[in-house]
């Protein structure tokens, strides 16, 4: 509440429309890879596709942490949950073992519907518990769930304990040479413009209004006549459906998980995203997760203490920017 | 004169808070097309009891009956459905979302399809149209594209009101409508609720006397949790006991 009266007083300067910022970042983020094959640079080609992947987290975060206000440190859990569904799957399909009775696959979208269906599920039971929770509590609940499954994944040997598991060829998306750097990052643009269009739809329909009042005053949502708990608790399997089909591409990515993905350092790097691009806007998180992306190409060149750098320029957004990237360029947020 | 079933019926409500009796055996009802104040001193439980018919908190004994249904085990949300409206001490709108925004909301608790995940919600005419409905009806149409943050604390206020009228609530729960208002705000806001209570009855909780005096057809004194005195406004001006425990001796 104070942070949202703080936004709200701050002086209304004359600022860029958001959509066009929004329009100007999603030109830049098509044009990356395009213009890095172009250039004969697959290496920066797969970084844009990086940005994509972790932007993807992000926006399935901002709808639970932006949006409803549920600060979630343990949507890693989510994340290594799809990356993990992608890579048993990429196994079993490999082997022909199967998994659970179920046949593996090595195609994208039979594992992009796994993922997010696995992680919405998971989401549906961290949820209903965490969400009897608030503020600090909420946190910690939702850092202990995480933290279940890290050990978890750590335990079980079959899919490779401590030390993760590979995905030897990069699993198959209709159409695309997805081992092609430029095929890869257009089938995470792809995978994160449907989100973003996703996430647009709901949070201006009737189900994020009461989102937004959930989060602002839950109380006053009640009284009318509309119960705050069930509106949460869809937004945050909606969330981690999003954050999980992230992780399967993730995973893709690198050719490898392994429990590090469900660790809380991840959980901690895309609350970054979001607080950095702006919470609560619909492409906060793609700028926060591009932001990253540069300052780790960039600063990590020079020393490997760039998360210094990354510090620093958190610290300035949270101290000077409460809006974030967005916010510096577009002004407090607004919902019709 | 045969008496109409009241809308809203509490009876013997109490609520202890280890050794403090919050609410002592209180009973209290508001029929239809009158508006009902409830008085009394600070700490006199006032808050409690609107929380107790609220939902926000569970009594420990006594009963509230909306339109002869027992409410009690009824969450906030539940009650609300059933016809409760509210309105809060403390102006409580979505800052964030344009006072048709705020509105809008309220309306879409009634009209059908609370779970709309794709459709925009800004471009519903069946959430416009009665949202604009209610703005109008208590002079925020002009403003309706302001968004609530930038409103003045009446107009936040009217919006209170507006957002619990738009519910088409049985009955209202008014929870210190005036406060803030100044001189200028009390009487057109008064004029409002008058206009209103043929429709929808209405509990007013006020610190306002001139306005409690004016609006209410009868008056409830609450005192340490109890009921200490009911009437019309002229017997609690005439009670000795009133002046003594709440007036004081101006």
């Amino acid at each position: 509440m104070a942070e949202a009266a703080a936004e709200i007083a701050a002086p209304a300067r004359r600022r860029l429309p958001e959509w066009a910022v929004n329009a100007a970042i999603a030109a830049a983020l098509l044009a990356w890879p395009l213009l890095a094959d172009a250039a004969g640079e697959p290496w920066w080609a797969g970084l844009a596709a990086k940005a994509a992947i972790l932007a993807l987290a992000g926006v399935g975060l901002n709808l639970a942490l932006g949006y409803g206000g549920m600060v979630s440190l343990g949507h890693a859990a989510f994340f290594g949950i799809g990356g993990y569904v992608a890579a048993i799957s990429a196994d079993a399909a490999f082997s022909g073992a199967g998994v659970l009775g179920l046949p593996g696959s090595d195609r994208m979208l039979p594992i992009w519907l796994a993922a997010m269906a696995l992680s919405a599920l998971v989401a549906l039971g961290i949820g209903a518990i965490s969400l009897r929770t608030e503020g600090v509590y909420f946190i910690m609940i939702t850092l202990a769930f995480a933290q279940m499954i890290y050990y978890l994944a750590i335990s079980w040997p079959a899919y490779g304990g401590e030390d993760g598991m590979p995905i030897y060829l990069r699993n198959g998306f209709p159409g695309m040479d997805t081992n092609a750097p430029l095929d890869f990052a257009l089938v995470c643009l792809g995978a994160l413009a449907a989100a973003l269009l996703l996430s647009w739809r709901l949070t201006e329909a009737r189900f994020g209004r009461a989102l937004i009042c959930a989060r602002m005053n839950p109380l006053r949502l009640a009284t009318l006549g509309m119960e705050p708990f069930p509106v949460k608790l869809a937004a945050f399997v909606i969330s981690a459906a999003i954050t999980g089909l992230a992780g399967a591409l993730y995973a893709d990515l690198n050719g490898y998980v392994s429990p590090a993905m469900l660790g809380w350092h991840t959980s901690g790097e895309i609350i970054v995203f979001v607080i950095l691009g702006g919470t609560g806007r619909l492409f906060g998180p793609v700028a926060g997760a591009v932001l990253y992306v540069w300052l780790e190409t960039l600063l990590g060149g020079v020393t490997v203490h760039w998360q210094m750098g990354l510090g620093l320029v958190l610290l300035g957004v949270v101290l000077f920017g409460r809006g974030g990237l967005i916010g510096l360029l577009c002004g407090a947020r607004r919902h019709g | 004169m045969a008496e109409a079933a009241p809308v809203l019926e509490v009876s013997g409500l109490s609520k202890r808070f280890g050794a403090l009796i919050a609410t002592d055996a209180v009973d209290l009802d508001i029929r239809p097309g009158e508006i009902h104040a409830l008085i009394g001193p600070n700490g006199a439980g006032k808050s409690t009891l609107v929380a107790q018919i609220a939902g926000q908190l569970a009594q420990d004994a006594g009963e509230i009956r909306l339109a002869g249904q027992e409410i009690s085990g009824l969450s906030v949300a539940a009650r609300a459905r059933a016809g409760l409206g509210r309105t809060f001490q403390v102006t409580s709108v979505a800052l964030e979302l344009s006072a048709l925004g705020n509105a809008m909301l309220a309306v879409q608790a009634r009209a059908s399809g609370l779970w709309g995940f794709w459709r925009r919600a800004a471009a519903d005419r069946r959430l416009i149209e009665p949202a604009m409905a209610a703005l109008a009806r208590f002079d925020l149409d002009g403003r309706a594209q302001v968004p609530a943050a930038a409103l003045s604390h009446g107009e936040r206020r009217q919006l209170e009101l507006a957002m619990a009228a738009a519910l088409a609530p049985r009955v209202l729960l008014l929870d210190e409508p005036m406060a803030g208002l100044g001189a200028g705000g009390v009487g057109p806001l008064s004029d409002i609720l008058e206009g209103l209570k043929a429709e929808t009855p209405m509990l007013l909780i006020e610190h306002d006397m001139d306005a409690v005096f004016r609006l209410a057809d009868r008056i409830s004194v609450l005192a340490e949790g109890r009921i200490v005195f009911a009437g019309s406004a002229a017997e609690v001006q005439a009670s000795a006991l009133v002046r003594e425990i709440y007036l004081g001796t101006a």
